[in-house]
């Protein structure tokens, strides 16, 4: 049964590259990418705790045109297994980090999603081919109009973004299945803890804008106890041999 | 006519020269980060090496018209050192993208050729003036020497008047100065034009630095807080210890709390933010008057000692904007005592903020002072309840590794030996870093902490230690006794109420680890109990990180690359592995390995180059000239630079120390150089060298032996009498060191007078791999070695100083 869907899965990734392959010039290169982080989280296995993406999460990463994301004159690199600086002191990440942070957040159809710092935009569109409704605030004022315009052009209309101080969360429309945080902030905001549902997972890069030392997972048990998962982004122990 | 040397325009050029140097390393810090600056100013160094190719293999053409290509040399080193700065600082390299970006190793060429210009004009007016007037090398050396030592003394003081843009156009302005001197010295003809473009290209040179600004990274952490609505500097304080650059932010509070509990509720007063450099952000937090707003203090690793005891007189050691001195204020502490290194952030508590603050420094019970950490706790007369190490390091750098070339005397078992001589019976010593992911800072705390203790007599150092962590910051609380079982259950009830982990406590089980903030194993409660136990060494030699303690004498707290992991993290870069990399290191590395490079490229090219009608000398072997003048520029900054790190430890600040220690070495060098220009005129060269080289040997032994001791004696002393004593120390030395250069330069001149600019090419790329080389290796094996390393050179040196070859 699972090959049976794995199959009808492949092929309904495979036609519809076909059909984007058609007009749009970066679908090989898209489909390479994807390629190459499946190759990437097959090595660094024991990190995601199994050795492959979720098939939702490559068809989603397989959807979203990352080279509409990125500035113009980097359109070619759009694809190349590395980050990416977008103006305003920001990037767009490693689609790597990107693939195992999605994966990591394991969201449903029906679950909300919030992100603090939207950035270029790319993170949520990801997130928002697997969800409902997904929510996003960006604290940078220029970055934040250029990632609104840019999601209603790419027609994400399941996606709401507002222009705000992402410290507070989004207090009318939480509690949210999952959060990514993706700014930068001296300690986690307490408001975003409280505005995930028990049972949720908040995502968290720890790092330089270019290099993502660490990732931490945290999660709200069902009886609200917080704790943390601190993982790293590759498959790396410290201490060779046996302890 | 008959010229005489232009002494004083190569005193005031050498002043100019070592000035810039100083000043690039501090503009370079503040627009990139530290490891680059060192890399780029290490490299731009190699105009020295340039300048010796250049004017051998051209001395004839320029020899000609020696005052003109002299002057116009001088000149272009004042316009270029301030024009190829700004030009250097718009050029948009970022080294983060180094191993992505096929551009970036480009730009960072050109930034590095931009900078090597300014060098490479001053070092061909010195090259030159050596080579033309080889009969009086010794004492054009001297002023060499004389004027680098003020230069470097000036630049200090020039840092707290002036922003360092300013002092830029100040150092373009010495060198037109020196360019004028030069003009008047050399008796130029038309000599009221010269000064007229001198003056009116000074004003071009003010102009234009008035018109620049400093152009940071946009990946700095002020350029990201800048971007932020409602943000504005409301205020720049220069001084040769950073830039600090104060943050108001009126829409969208800092909320400066790193560490904050994931149960904590609350969140900081108003802030303001202070910066040094662009980055490692330090707040000073508003009095509110209700002490519940400060709450969160209570709920990050660093409170954990308030819970254990009631200290009744606590030590901050780096009070930065105040936040360790609120804390303990939070907990009631009577008795608070601070230090900060930073004058300028203690004058923005005392006066600036004093209104913000409610005037907390105002307080009878809360005292402030300045000074550097190890040398309070070393001159301080009480005993305290509570030490604590504030985390003030920022948590990018520290965690990209880019500390890793920083000495730091606070974290190495002297230190902490000498902090837990100052504590009272049953107190704490706490310390808290960040934590890094696989675990590093924290576990070679440890280390440090079981060795410290040891070495002051404790059998079993596993009953004094206590260790939690959050996810961000880890605490390290060493006992003055043997922690009891109330602590622990204290402790427990601390980190459990916060979600914390406890890594370690006398009696620890497996079982109670690595609850909370969990990783993939218990790393940190391993980690802790194998070096407590037998298995230490085996452990710290399968760590694939270095946590093998820092010591005085290797000072490399932040230092835990192993080459051994380097093949595995390299495969793992396409994987998201490139974080494992201790950048700073690397950057060590890379410097060393271009360096080398480029000085074996500029030594050979005169031999090459020359045709061979006009090779360089058959009067003189080539290879003693190289091993000579290689010999010495090694071991003279070997010994430079490990004196300087041995004074830190004495003088207690690493900015005054190392600004003395540097003008004093120059200086009395200058002297030596002087000095040898009589022996010269004597012709007692073989003489000369071996009194130098054996004076050097045994004076360097004598001290590395006896210099522990000496300061040991004399650390009670005020700073007052410190300096004298610093001085009368340095001087002989530095006087036989002056000595080698001048003496070979001069019998160079006798015996085959082109070979000078060569020999000044050769010794320049040794000076530049020398810095860089006393680091790698005091890292390896200590400065101890560094300096026995130096004497045997000066040996070497001694067996290949250059002599008239037979025919």
């Amino acid at each position: 049964m699972n090959h049976l869907k794995f199959c009808l899965f492949f092929c309904s990734v495979f036609c519809s590259m076909v059909s984007i392959a058609a007009d749009d010039p970066y679908a090989a290169k898209r489909a390479a990418m994807i390629k190459e982080i499946e190759g990437d989280v097959r090595a660094g296995y024991g990190y995601l705790e199994k050795d492959a993406l979720d098939e939702n999460v490559i068809g989603a990463l397989g959807s979203v045109p990352r080279h509409e994301f990125v500035p113009r004159n980097m359109r070619e690199a759009a694809y190349e297994n590395r980050p990416l600086p977008i103006g305003h002191g920001q990037t767009i990440s490693q689609p790597y980090i990107v693939a195992i942070m999605t994966n990591l957040l394991q969201v449903g159809k029906s679950d909300r999603v919030l992100e603090i710092g939207t950035g270029s935009g790319y993170q949520i569109a990801v997130l928002a081919t697997l969800v409902d409704k997904a929510y996003s605030i960006e604290i940078i004022e220029p970055l934040g109009r250029q990632a609104k315009q840019r999601l209603q052009r790419l027609g994400y209309e399941n996606i709401e973004l507002k222009i705000a101080d992402g410290y507070y969360g989004w207090p009318e429309e939480a509690p949210f299945d999952a959060i990514m945080v993706t700014a930068a902030a001296s300690h986690i905001p307490p408001p975003l803890i409280k505005q995930l549902k028990p049972g949720g997972r908040m995502l968290i890069p720890v790092g330089s804008r270019f290099m993502v030392q660490e990732l931490l997972l945290v999660q709200k048990s069902a009886s609200g106890e917080i704790s943390t998962r601190q993982l790293l982004p590759v498959a790396f122990v410290p201490l060779t041999g046996r302890h | 006519m008959k010229l005489h040397p232009p002494f004083f325009s190569i005193g005031l050029l050498s002043a100019a020269m070592l000035a810039y140097e100083i000043l690039l390393m501090r503009l370079f810090s503040i627009i990139q980060w530290h490891h680059f600056a060192y890399m780029i100013i290490s490299l731009a160094l190699l105009g020295f090496g340039a300048s010796g190719t250049f004017v051998s293999i051209l001395q004839k053409s320029l020899f000609r018209h020696f005052s003109s290509v002299f002057l116009l040399n001088v000149g272009l080193f004042a316009v270029s050192s301030v024009v190829c700065f700004l030009l250097a600082q718009s050029v948009p390299f970022n080294p983060d993208e180094i191993l992505w970006d096929s551009q970036q190793p480009v730009r960072l060429l050109v930034i590095f050729l931009l900078l090597t210009l300014p060098f490479f004009f001053a070092a061909n007016a010195i090259a030159m003036t050596l080579s033309y007037f080889h009969d009086r090398v010794a004492r054009i050396y001297a002023f060499d020497l004389f004027g680098a030592g003020l230069g470097s003394l000036s630049v200090v003081a020039l840092l707290f008047v002036a922003m360092p843009l300013q002092a830029l156009a100040v150092i373009g302005c010495i060198g037109l100065l020196a360019t004028a001197v030069a003009a008047w010295e050399l008796k130029v003809t038309g000599r009221n034009w010269v000064f007229a473009v001198l003056a009116m290209s000074s004003a071009g040179l003010i102009m234009l630095d008035m018109r620049s600004e400093l152009q940071l990274s946009p990946y700095k952490e002020l350029s990201q807080m800048l971007r932020i609505s409602g943000t504005e500097i409301a205020g720049e304080y220069s001084s040769p210890l950073g830039l600090l650059s104060v943050l108001h932010s009126h829409i969208i509070p800092l909320r400066h709390a790193p560490g904050l509990s994931l149960n904590a509720s609350n969140e900081p007063p108003a802030q303001i933010g202070v910066f040094t450099d662009g980055g490692g952000m330090t707040a000073i937090t508003r009095e509110t008057g209700n002490s519940a707003d400060y709450a969160y203090l209570d709920q990050i690793t660093s409170a954990a000692p308030y819970h254990l005891f009631q200290p009744a007189h606590v030590l901050v050691l780096g009070a930065g904007g105040g936040s360790s001195i609120l804390q303990a204020r939070y907990h009631a502490v009577p008795k608070i005592d601070a230090v900060e290194l930073n004058p300028q952030l203690i004058q923005l508590l005392r006066n600036d903020y004093a209104d913000f603050t409610g005037d907390l420094l105002g307080n009878k019970n809360i005292r402030l002072y300045e000074g550097e950490a190890r040398g309070f706790v070393a001159d301080a007369s009480v005993q305290y309840d509570l030490i604590e190490v504030a985390l003030l390091d920022s948590f990018a750098a520290s965690s990209a590794g880019l500390y890793a070339l920083n000495e730091s005397y606070l974290y190495t078992v002297e230190a902490l030996q000498d902090m837990l001589k100052k504590l009272q019976p049953g107190g704490y010593l706490a310390i808290t870093r960040w934590i890094k992911l696989p675990p590093r800072d924290t576990l070679k705390l440890f280390a440090t902490a079981v060795d410290a203790l040891k070495n002051s007599g404790v059998e079993n150092p596993e009953w004094q230690l206590l260790f939690l962590r959050s996810w961000q910051t880890g605490t390290l609380l060493i006992k003055n006794g043997t922690v009891t079982a109330t602590e622990t259950a204290a402790l427990k009830k601390f980190a459990t109420d916060r979600s914390f982990d406890i890594a370690w406590y006398p009696g620890i089980q497996s079982g109670e680890v690595n609850h909370y903030n969990r990783l993939a194993e218990p790393y940190f409660y391993q980690a802790a109990a194998a070096i407590l136990s037998d298995e230490r060494a085996d452990f710290l030699d399968r760590y694939k990180f270095s946590l093998q303690p820092a010591t005085d004498d290797r000072p490399y707290f932040f230092h835990f690359f192993k080459w051994s992991v380097l093949p595995e993290i390299f495969s793992l870069r396409e994987k998201g592995g490139l974080p494992l990399l201790e950048g700073g290191y690397l950057v060590l590395i890379a410097t060393l390995v271009q360096a080398l490079i480029a000085s074996v490229i500029l030594i050979l090219l005169p031999l090459f180059v020359t045709s061979k009608e006009k090779r360089l000398s058959s009067s003189v072997s080539n290879s003693r000239v190289v091993l000579y003048f290689l010999s010495i520029g090694l071991a003279f900054l070997f010994i430079e630079i490990a004196f300087i790190q041995k004074f830190i430890l004495f003088l207690h600040h690493p900015l005054y120390a190392v600004a003395l220690v540097l003008t004093a070495f120059l200086i009395f060098a200058g002297l030596g150089s002087g000095f040898s220009w009589r022996l010269v005129m004597r012709g007692y060269y073989r003489h000369a060298i071996t009194v130098s080289v054996l004076g050097i040997v045994v004076l360097g032994l004598l001290y590395m032996l006896f210099i522990g001791t000496l300061f040991a004696q004399f650390q009670s002393l005020s700073i007052t009498a410190k300096i004298p004593l610093t001085l009368t120390m340095i001087a002989p030395l530095a006087f036989f060191m002056g000595m080698p250069f001048p003496l070979a330069l001069a019998k160079l001149g006798d015996i085959a007078p082109n070979l000078i600019p060569w020999a000044w090419g050769v010794n320049g790329c040794a000076s530049v791999v020398s810095a860089v080389l006393a680091t790698i290796l005091a890292i390896a094996v200590g400065f101890n070695a560094v300096i026995v390393l130096a004497l045997s050179l000066y040996g070497l040196a001694w067996l290949s100083f250059p002599e008239q070859q037979a025919d």
